[in-house]
Protein backbone atom coordinates (compact mmCIF):
# COMPACT_ATOMS: atom_id res chain seq x y z
CA UNK A 1 0.00 0.00 0.00
CA UNK A 2 1.60 3.92 -1.03
CA UNK A 3 -0.01 6.64 0.89
CA UNK A 4 0.60 9.82 0.27
CA UNK A 5 0.66 12.85 1.83
CA UNK A 6 0.09 15.75 -0.24
CA UNK A 7 0.65 19.47 1.20
CA UNK A 8 3.20 22.16 0.91
CA UNK A 9 4.71 21.03 5.14
CA UNK A 10 2.07 23.49 6.98
CA UNK A 11 1.23 22.60 10.22
CA UNK A 12 -2.00 20.99 9.05
CA UNK A 13 0.11 18.92 6.32
CA UNK A 14 2.25 17.65 9.69
CA UNK A 15 -0.70 17.24 11.30
CA UNK A 16 -2.35 14.68 8.66
CA UNK A 17 1.12 13.02 8.21
CA UNK A 18 0.85 12.11 12.30
CA UNK A 19 -2.70 11.11 12.06
CA UNK A 20 -1.29 9.01 9.05
CA UNK A 21 1.58 7.18 11.55
CA UNK A 22 -1.37 6.57 13.92
CA UNK A 23 -3.86 4.72 11.97
CA UNK A 24 -1.14 2.80 10.47
CA UNK A 25 0.14 1.62 13.38
CA UNK A 26 -3.43 0.76 14.89
CA UNK A 27 -4.27 -1.23 11.87
CA UNK A 28 -1.37 -2.97 11.32
CA UNK A 29 -0.38 -2.41 7.93
CA UNK A 30 3.06 -1.53 6.89
CA UNK A 31 2.53 0.86 4.01
CA UNK A 32 5.44 3.32 2.34
CA UNK A 33 4.48 6.74 3.37
CA UNK A 34 5.93 9.69 1.10
CA UNK A 35 5.20 13.25 1.91
CA UNK A 36 4.54 14.98 -1.74
CA UNK A 37 5.50 18.94 -1.42
CA UNK A 38 6.09 20.37 -4.77
CA UNK A 39 2.82 22.04 -6.49
CA UNK A 40 3.31 20.39 -10.13
CA UNK A 41 2.96 17.36 -8.35
CA UNK A 42 0.32 17.87 -6.10
CA UNK A 43 -1.91 19.88 -8.55
CA UNK A 44 -1.43 16.67 -10.78
CA UNK A 45 -3.66 14.92 -8.69
CA UNK A 46 -6.13 17.64 -8.82
CA UNK A 47 -5.87 18.60 -5.15
CA UNK A 48 -6.10 22.53 -5.45
CA UNK A 49 -6.97 22.63 -1.00
CA UNK A 50 -4.16 20.89 0.84
CA UNK A 51 -3.90 19.13 2.86
CA UNK A 52 -5.09 15.69 0.97
CA UNK A 53 -4.55 12.23 1.68
CA UNK A 54 -3.70 10.20 -1.17
CA UNK A 55 -4.38 5.68 -0.93
CA UNK A 56 -2.53 4.16 -4.06
CA UNK A 57 -3.01 6.81 -6.59
CA UNK A 58 -6.53 7.71 -5.33
CA UNK A 59 -7.76 11.21 -3.79
CA UNK A 60 -9.60 10.06 -0.68
CA UNK A 61 -9.30 13.33 1.33
CA UNK A 62 -8.83 16.89 0.30
CA UNK A 63 -9.34 20.61 1.70
CA UNK A 64 -9.52 19.60 5.59
CA UNK A 65 -7.17 17.16 7.79
CA UNK A 66 -9.27 14.03 8.87
CA UNK A 67 -8.78 12.35 12.10
CA UNK A 68 -6.57 9.27 12.80
CA UNK A 69 -9.31 7.17 13.40
CA UNK A 70 -11.16 8.48 10.06
CA UNK A 71 -7.99 7.71 8.30
CA UNK A 72 -8.06 4.37 10.19
CA UNK A 73 -11.38 3.51 8.34
CA UNK A 74 -10.23 5.07 4.78
CA UNK A 75 -7.33 2.80 4.94
CA UNK A 76 -9.49 -0.90 6.41
CA UNK A 77 -11.51 0.00 3.11
CA UNK A 78 -8.72 -0.50 0.93
CA UNK A 79 -6.55 -2.69 2.85
CA UNK B 1 -43.91 -4.74 13.34
CA UNK B 2 -41.68 -2.26 15.08
CA UNK B 3 -43.49 0.33 16.91
CA UNK B 4 -40.37 2.22 18.68
CA UNK B 5 -37.66 2.53 15.21
CA UNK B 6 -34.43 4.29 15.58
CA UNK B 7 -34.91 7.95 14.07
CA UNK B 8 -32.84 7.90 10.66
CA UNK B 9 -29.07 8.85 10.90
CA UNK B 10 -30.31 12.11 8.72
CA UNK B 11 -32.05 13.03 11.94
CA UNK B 12 -29.78 11.53 14.50
CA UNK B 13 -26.71 13.64 13.34
CA UNK B 14 -29.05 16.72 14.59
CA UNK B 15 -29.29 15.82 17.90
CA UNK B 16 -25.81 17.04 19.29
CA UNK B 17 -25.66 19.91 17.40
CA UNK B 18 -29.18 20.97 18.86
CA UNK B 19 -28.20 19.73 22.46
CA UNK B 20 -24.60 21.81 21.82
CA UNK B 21 -27.30 25.50 20.55
CA UNK B 22 -29.02 24.24 23.93
CA UNK B 23 -25.74 24.17 26.11
CA UNK B 24 -24.64 27.32 24.29
CA UNK B 25 -27.25 29.46 24.94
CA UNK B 26 -27.57 28.81 28.62
CA UNK B 27 -23.77 29.11 28.65
CA UNK B 28 -23.75 32.43 27.19
CA UNK B 29 -26.12 34.10 29.39
CA UNK B 30 -24.10 32.74 32.59
CA UNK B 31 -20.99 34.16 31.63
CA UNK B 32 -21.82 37.70 32.89
CA UNK B 33 -23.43 36.40 36.31
CA UNK B 34 -20.76 34.27 36.81
CA UNK B 35 -17.38 36.47 36.38
CA UNK B 36 -19.88 39.03 38.18
CA UNK B 37 -19.65 36.64 41.00
CA UNK B 38 -16.34 35.13 40.45
CA UNK B 39 -14.39 37.97 39.95
CA UNK B 40 -16.37 40.65 42.97
CA UNK B 41 -17.81 38.19 44.96
CA UNK B 42 -15.39 35.07 44.94
CA UNK B 43 -12.23 36.72 44.72
CA UNK B 44 -13.70 40.26 46.62
CA UNK B 45 -12.27 42.83 43.94
CA UNK B 46 -14.11 46.05 43.98
CA UNK B 47 -16.49 46.51 40.86
CA UNK B 48 -15.57 50.45 41.10
CA UNK B 49 -11.70 49.87 41.31
CA UNK B 50 -9.59 50.23 38.34
CA UNK B 51 -8.59 46.28 38.83
CA UNK B 52 -11.40 45.07 39.32
CA UNK B 53 -12.86 46.16 36.56
CA UNK B 54 -9.94 45.57 33.92
CA UNK B 55 -10.15 41.94 35.41
CA UNK B 56 -13.81 41.24 35.02
CA UNK B 57 -13.51 43.55 31.54
CA UNK B 58 -10.75 40.72 30.70
CA UNK B 59 -12.27 37.47 31.33
CA UNK B 60 -15.71 38.49 30.69
CA UNK B 61 -13.95 39.02 27.22
CA UNK B 62 -12.38 36.71 26.55
CA UNK B 63 -15.23 33.86 27.50
CA UNK B 64 -17.46 36.31 25.33
CA UNK B 65 -15.87 36.13 22.09
CA UNK B 66 -14.58 32.40 22.24
CA UNK B 67 -18.11 31.42 22.58
CA UNK B 68 -19.08 33.94 19.61
CA UNK B 69 -16.15 32.75 17.60
CA UNK B 70 -16.70 29.21 18.01
CA UNK B 71 -20.74 29.64 17.00
CA UNK B 72 -19.41 31.20 14.16
CA UNK B 73 -16.57 29.38 13.02
CA UNK B 74 -19.32 26.33 13.25
CA UNK B 75 -22.02 27.67 11.21
CA UNK B 76 -19.64 29.42 7.95
CA UNK B 77 -17.73 25.43 8.04
CA UNK B 78 -20.62 23.59 8.11
CA UNK B 79 -22.30 26.47 5.15
CA UNK B 80 -19.11 26.26 3.53
CA UNK B 81 -18.65 22.29 2.91
CA UNK B 82 -21.09 22.91 0.31
CA UNK B 83 -18.78 24.86 -1.12
CA UNK B 84 -15.40 23.64 -2.42
CA UNK B 85 -11.95 25.94 -4.04
CA UNK B 86 -12.77 23.35 -6.82
CA UNK B 87 -16.36 24.45 -7.66
CA UNK B 88 -15.60 28.07 -7.20
CA UNK B 89 -12.94 27.75 -9.79
CA UNK B 90 -15.49 26.16 -12.22
CA UNK B 91 -17.80 28.85 -11.75
CA UNK B 92 -15.27 31.98 -12.05
CA UNK B 93 -13.50 29.69 -15.43
CA UNK B 94 -14.01 31.17 -18.73
CA UNK B 95 -15.75 34.65 -16.84
CA UNK B 96 -13.62 37.20 -18.47
CA UNK B 97 -14.18 40.30 -16.11
CA UNK B 98 -16.69 42.51 -14.23
CA UNK B 99 -19.40 39.79 -12.73
CA UNK B 100 -16.54 37.73 -12.75
CA UNK B 101 -14.72 39.62 -10.03
CA UNK B 102 -17.76 40.51 -8.07
CA UNK B 103 -18.58 36.47 -8.09
CA UNK B 104 -14.92 35.86 -6.93
CA UNK B 105 -15.16 38.51 -4.17
CA UNK B 106 -17.80 37.16 -2.73
CA UNK B 107 -16.13 33.23 -3.16
CA UNK B 108 -13.34 34.93 -1.51
CA UNK B 109 -14.85 35.02 1.62
CA UNK B 110 -17.18 32.16 1.41
CA UNK B 111 -14.60 29.30 0.10
CA UNK B 112 -12.55 27.28 2.75
CA UNK B 113 -8.91 27.34 2.10
CA UNK B 114 -6.40 27.92 5.02
CA UNK B 115 -3.57 30.30 3.81
CA UNK B 116 -0.62 28.05 3.21
CA UNK B 117 -3.39 27.00 -0.15
CA UNK B 118 -2.88 29.89 -1.48
CA UNK B 119 -0.33 28.61 -3.82
CA UNK B 120 -2.10 25.66 -5.25
CA UNK B 121 -5.27 27.71 -5.53
CA UNK B 122 -3.60 30.30 -7.33
CA UNK B 123 -1.97 27.64 -9.78
CA UNK B 124 -5.13 25.75 -10.04
CA UNK B 125 -6.95 29.31 -11.06
CA UNK B 126 -4.70 30.22 -13.47
CA UNK B 127 -3.86 26.79 -15.31
CA UNK B 128 -8.00 26.59 -15.38
CA UNK B 129 -8.20 29.79 -17.53
CA UNK B 130 -9.60 31.95 -14.48
CA UNK B 131 -7.96 35.82 -15.72
CA UNK B 132 -5.29 37.07 -13.41
CA UNK B 133 -7.22 39.58 -12.03
CA UNK B 134 -10.04 37.88 -10.75
CA UNK B 135 -7.47 35.49 -9.42
CA UNK B 136 -6.08 38.44 -7.44
CA UNK B 137 -9.79 39.54 -6.18
CA UNK B 138 -10.48 35.87 -4.78
CA UNK B 139 -7.04 35.66 -3.05
CA UNK B 140 -7.28 39.23 -1.42
CA UNK B 141 -11.08 38.79 -0.28
CA UNK B 142 -10.66 35.51 1.19
CA UNK B 143 -8.65 36.61 4.42
CA UNK B 144 -10.03 39.91 4.39
CA UNK B 145 -13.62 39.14 5.02
CA UNK B 146 -13.37 35.89 6.67
CA UNK B 147 -15.85 34.69 9.45
CA UNK B 148 -12.85 35.14 11.83
CA UNK B 149 -12.42 38.61 11.30
CA UNK B 150 -16.13 39.47 10.86
CA UNK B 151 -17.40 38.21 14.13
CA UNK B 152 -14.40 40.14 16.26
CA UNK B 153 -15.82 43.19 14.88
CA UNK B 154 -19.02 42.44 15.25
CA UNK B 155 -18.44 41.58 19.10
CA UNK B 156 -16.60 44.62 19.44
CA UNK B 157 -18.59 47.07 17.92
CA UNK B 158 -21.67 46.14 16.82
CA UNK B 159 -23.53 45.11 13.43
CA UNK B 160 -23.37 48.29 11.77
CA UNK B 161 -19.24 48.02 11.70
CA UNK B 162 -19.46 44.71 10.83
CA UNK B 163 -21.68 45.28 7.59
CA UNK B 164 -19.25 48.86 6.75
CA UNK B 165 -16.06 46.01 6.75
CA UNK B 166 -17.50 43.54 4.73
CA UNK B 167 -18.40 45.74 2.16
CA UNK B 168 -15.87 48.03 2.47
CA UNK B 169 -13.28 44.57 1.95
CA UNK B 170 -15.46 42.73 -0.73
CA UNK B 171 -15.00 46.45 -2.44
CA UNK B 172 -11.23 47.06 -1.91
CA UNK B 173 -10.90 43.11 -3.05
CA UNK B 174 -12.76 43.65 -6.23
CA UNK B 175 -11.08 47.15 -6.77
CA UNK B 176 -7.15 46.18 -6.33
CA UNK B 177 -7.51 42.82 -7.79
CA UNK B 178 -8.83 44.55 -11.25
CA UNK B 179 -6.31 46.96 -11.16
CA UNK B 180 -3.66 43.89 -10.74
CA UNK B 181 -5.14 42.44 -13.74
CA UNK B 182 -4.76 45.67 -15.41
CA UNK B 183 -1.16 46.02 -15.64
CA UNK B 184 -0.84 42.72 -18.36
CA UNK B 185 1.42 41.15 -16.17
CA UNK B 186 1.19 37.77 -16.61
CA UNK B 187 4.54 36.65 -17.90
CA UNK B 188 5.56 37.42 -14.58
CA UNK B 189 4.21 34.58 -13.46
CA UNK B 190 6.51 31.81 -12.49
CA UNK B 191 6.70 29.56 -15.87
CA UNK B 192 6.09 26.20 -14.40
CA UNK B 193 2.83 27.65 -13.46
CA UNK B 194 1.12 27.22 -17.10
CA UNK B 195 3.02 23.98 -17.61
CA UNK B 196 1.22 22.64 -14.64
CA UNK B 197 -1.45 20.53 -16.07
CA UNK B 198 -4.41 19.76 -13.53
CA UNK B 199 -5.14 16.25 -12.85
CA UNK B 200 -8.58 15.26 -13.13
CA UNK B 201 -10.28 17.49 -10.13
CA UNK B 202 -11.15 16.20 -6.59
CA UNK B 203 -14.33 18.20 -4.95
CA UNK B 204 -14.05 17.56 -1.29
CA UNK B 205 -17.18 19.00 -1.04
CA UNK B 206 -18.98 15.76 -2.96
CA UNK B 207 -20.90 13.12 -1.23
CA UNK B 208 -21.00 14.45 2.33
CA UNK B 209 -23.75 13.91 5.01
CA UNK B 210 -25.21 15.88 7.35
CA UNK B 211 -22.95 13.95 10.03
CA UNK B 212 -19.95 15.03 7.80
CA UNK B 213 -20.44 18.39 7.67
CA UNK B 214 -20.91 18.61 11.41
CA UNK B 215 -17.98 16.22 11.96
CA UNK B 216 -16.04 19.32 9.42
CA UNK B 217 -17.47 22.10 11.81
CA UNK B 218 -16.40 20.70 15.02
CA UNK B 219 -12.96 20.24 14.04
CA UNK B 220 -13.13 23.81 12.16
CA UNK B 221 -13.64 24.93 15.68
CA UNK B 222 -11.34 22.99 17.31
CA UNK B 223 -8.52 23.95 14.92
CA UNK B 224 -9.18 27.76 14.67
CA UNK B 225 -9.78 28.41 18.85
CA UNK B 226 -6.30 26.46 19.54
CA UNK B 227 -4.62 28.27 17.26
CA UNK B 228 -6.01 31.98 18.17
CA UNK B 229 -6.34 31.35 21.54
CA UNK B 230 -2.77 32.83 22.46
CA UNK B 231 -3.30 36.04 20.01
CA UNK B 232 -6.46 36.76 21.68
CA UNK B 233 -5.29 36.64 25.00
CA UNK B 234 -2.40 39.07 24.30
CA UNK B 235 -4.83 41.42 21.87
CA UNK B 236 -6.90 42.18 25.09
CA UNK B 237 -4.06 42.17 27.41
CA UNK B 238 -2.77 45.04 25.51
CA UNK B 239 -5.90 46.41 24.87
CA UNK B 240 -7.16 45.97 28.79
CA UNK B 241 -3.61 48.04 29.48
CA UNK B 242 -4.19 50.62 26.81
CA UNK B 243 -7.54 51.24 28.35
CA UNK B 244 -6.53 51.90 31.66
CA UNK B 245 -2.53 53.20 31.86
CA UNK B 246 -2.47 55.39 28.19
CA UNK B 247 -3.26 58.58 28.62
CA UNK B 248 -6.75 59.96 27.11
CA UNK B 249 -5.46 61.95 24.03
CA UNK B 250 -2.10 60.97 23.68
CA UNK B 251 -3.22 59.03 20.39
CA UNK B 252 -5.94 61.58 19.47
CA UNK B 253 -2.50 64.18 18.94
CA UNK B 254 -0.17 61.53 16.80
CA UNK B 255 -3.00 59.74 15.04
CA UNK B 256 -5.97 61.53 14.68
CA UNK B 257 -8.55 62.61 12.02
CA UNK B 258 -6.15 65.43 11.55
CA UNK B 259 -2.62 63.53 10.87
CA UNK B 260 -2.18 62.20 6.77
CA UNK B 261 0.16 60.55 7.32
CA UNK B 262 -0.93 58.19 9.96
CA UNK B 263 -2.86 56.24 7.55
CA UNK B 264 0.03 55.37 5.63
CA UNK B 265 2.08 54.90 8.89
CA UNK B 266 -0.67 52.44 10.14
CA UNK B 267 -0.21 50.10 6.98
CA UNK B 268 3.65 50.12 6.65
CA UNK B 269 3.51 49.03 10.27
CA UNK B 270 0.44 46.19 9.82
CA UNK B 271 2.63 44.23 6.89
CA UNK B 272 5.66 43.48 9.23
CA UNK B 273 3.26 42.99 12.23
CA UNK B 274 2.31 39.01 12.28
CA UNK B 275 -0.86 38.40 14.43
CA UNK B 276 -4.50 37.77 12.67
CA UNK B 277 -7.81 39.48 13.25
CA UNK B 278 -8.53 38.03 16.24
CA UNK B 279 -4.86 39.51 18.09
CA UNK B 280 -5.74 42.71 16.45
CA UNK B 281 -9.26 43.99 16.92
CA UNK B 282 -9.68 44.17 20.46
CA UNK B 283 -6.18 46.36 20.14
CA UNK B 284 -8.15 48.58 17.49
CA UNK B 285 -10.76 48.66 20.04
CA UNK B 286 -8.67 50.21 22.57
CA UNK B 287 -7.25 52.36 20.47
CA UNK B 288 -9.96 53.55 18.85
CA UNK B 289 -11.44 54.41 22.45
CA UNK B 290 -8.57 56.78 22.83
CA UNK B 291 -9.08 58.59 19.80
CA UNK B 292 -7.21 56.87 17.02
CA UNK B 293 -9.60 57.92 13.85
CA UNK B 294 -11.64 54.59 12.27
CA UNK B 295 -10.47 55.36 9.06
CA UNK B 296 -6.64 54.97 10.29
CA UNK B 297 -7.69 51.91 12.25
CA UNK B 298 -9.33 50.73 9.45
CA UNK B 299 -6.21 50.85 7.39
CA UNK B 300 -3.87 49.50 10.49
CA UNK B 301 -6.44 46.35 10.79
CA UNK B 302 -6.64 45.65 6.75
CA UNK B 303 -3.40 45.51 6.28
CA UNK B 304 -2.23 43.23 9.51
CA UNK B 305 -5.15 40.85 7.85
CA UNK B 306 -4.23 40.97 4.04
CA UNK B 307 -0.82 41.81 3.69
CA UNK B 308 1.55 39.45 5.99
CA UNK B 309 4.92 38.76 5.20
CA UNK B 310 4.52 34.98 5.52
CA UNK B 311 2.02 34.82 2.55
CA UNK B 312 4.38 37.25 0.15
CA UNK B 313 7.06 34.50 0.88
CA UNK B 314 4.57 31.71 -0.25
CA UNK B 315 3.53 33.70 -3.16
CA UNK B 316 7.29 34.67 -4.47
CA UNK B 317 6.90 30.80 -5.40
CA UNK B 318 4.06 31.39 -8.25
CA UNK B 319 5.29 35.13 -8.85
CA UNK B 320 8.31 36.68 -10.28
CA UNK B 321 9.67 39.88 -7.96
CA UNK B 322 8.35 42.18 -10.14
CA UNK B 323 4.51 40.52 -10.12
CA UNK B 324 4.93 40.58 -6.16
CA UNK B 325 6.04 44.05 -5.88
CA UNK B 326 2.92 45.21 -7.51
CA UNK B 327 0.49 43.15 -5.82
CA UNK B 328 1.97 45.06 -2.32
CA UNK B 329 1.92 48.24 -3.90
CA UNK B 330 -1.28 47.97 -5.14
CA UNK B 331 -3.41 46.48 -2.08
CA UNK B 332 -1.39 48.80 0.11
CA UNK B 333 -2.45 52.07 -2.10
CA UNK B 334 -5.94 50.71 -2.00
CA UNK B 335 -5.80 50.20 1.92
CA UNK B 336 -4.09 53.94 2.14
CA UNK B 337 -7.26 55.45 -0.01
CA UNK B 338 -9.99 53.73 2.13
CA UNK B 339 -8.46 54.98 4.91
CA UNK B 340 -8.05 58.28 4.24
CA UNK B 341 -11.85 58.24 2.41
CA UNK B 342 -13.01 56.78 5.57
CA UNK B 343 -11.52 59.84 8.04
CA UNK B 344 -12.25 62.03 5.21
CA UNK B 345 -15.99 61.18 5.34
CA UNK B 346 -16.38 60.54 9.36
CA UNK B 347 -13.81 62.93 10.20
CA UNK B 348 -13.62 63.61 13.27
CA UNK B 349 -17.22 62.62 14.61
CA UNK B 350 -17.70 59.27 16.23
CA UNK B 351 -19.57 57.02 14.93
CA UNK B 352 -22.60 55.34 17.04
CA UNK B 353 -21.29 52.01 17.66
Amino acid sequence: MHVKVLGSGCANCQRLAQHVGTALARVGLTATVEKVEDYPSILAYGVTSTPALVIDDEVVVAGRVPSATQVEELLRARA
Amino acid sequence: MQVLSLPSPKVRAWIPVLAGAAAWVVLYRSILPLWDWLVYDLAGLAPDTRLGHAVHFFFYDVTKLLLLLAAAIFVVSVLRSFLSVERTRALLGGRRSGLGTVLAAGLGGATPFCSCSAVPVFIGFVSAGVPLGTTFVFLIASPLVGPVAVTMLYAMFGLNVAVLYVLTGLTLAIVAGTIIGRFGLERHVEDFVYQTSLGKGFDPSRELTWADRFQIGRDEVVDIVRRIWPYLLVGIGLGAGIHGWVPEDFFARVAGPDNPFAVPMAVALGIPLYTNAVGVVPLVGALYAKGVALGTLLAFMMSVVALSLPELILLRRVLKPRLIAVFVAVLAACIIVTGLLFNAILGARLLVL
